[in-house]
């Protein structure tokens, strides 16, 4: 399965947008860089068409090593998760997306 | 933060490009990172996380007001996979709004005397 790099994403600001290799690499990365921070605070990331980055807080627990059965607790921890915009749903279903839907939906 | 407000960081911070031009590179990578998804590949993006298309088959789900029986088709969803880099500094990250818990590793540290020169 192929799979997509920065390397292309920059491609694609460069062929579509016009920007420099260079300058569309940068900006790419200063995307992320951004996106990261925010996150990094523990803010979510809403992109509107595309889904929302958000960072839930889960309590601790105990868990088990699946191999030995020995119980293990797992610390109180923040993770991130995605939740896809309807519209980014219907593409991957190839469906039309559903009509206004920004992808802010809840 | 909302794309929106993205774009609006992104161009106070590179005065050579206007808004318009930064609105159309942000919705580029957005609409690129989809675009791939549809074609039914993968996107790694080292550091911050990895896009995916998982596959959930068909199922007999159920209406939960009536409990009646309804055939729900077999379809794909896009998944988001934090890289490691991502996910360490969202697990140290400052403590969100949400945040109950008691920061960890606070024990007293052996607090010497403050020097007065």
């Amino acid at each position: 399965m192929n799979t997509v790099t920065r390397a292309h994403l920059a491609e694609t600001i460069f062929t579509q947008v016009g920007l420099s290799r260079n300058e569309s690499a940068e900006l790419l990365e200063t995307v992320l860089t951004r996106m990261s921070a925010v996150l990094e605070n523990g803010e979510s990331v809403k992109i509107s068409g595309f889904g929302t980055f958000s960072v839930r807080q889960k309590g601790r627990r105990i868990g088990r090593n699946p191999k030995t059965g020995v119980e293990v607790p797992i610390l109180p921890r923040r993770v991130l998760v995605f939740r896809p915009s309807q519209v980014l749903k219907a593409h991957v279903n190839h469906m039309t997306p559903p009509i206004g839907d920004d992808g802010d939906d809840e | 933060m909302t794309k929106s407000e993205l774009i609006g960081e992104l161009s106070a911070a590179n005065a050579h490009l206007s808004n318009r031009d930064v609105e159309i590179i942000v919705g580029t990578i957005f609409s690129e990172i989809t675009a791939a998804l549809a074609r039914g590949e993968r996107v790694e993006l080292r550091g911050f996380g990895a896009f995916t298309v998982k596959r959930r088959d068909a199922r007999t789900g159920r209406n939960p007001r009536t409990g009646e029986a309804v055939p729900v088709d077999e379809k794909a969803v896009p998944f988001f996979k934090a890289g490691k880099e991502l996910r360490e500094r969202v697990n140290k990250g400052k403590p969100s709004r949400s945040a109950k818990t008691a920061p960890v590793n606070t024990a007293p540290v052996n607090t010497a005397p403050v020097k007065t020169a």
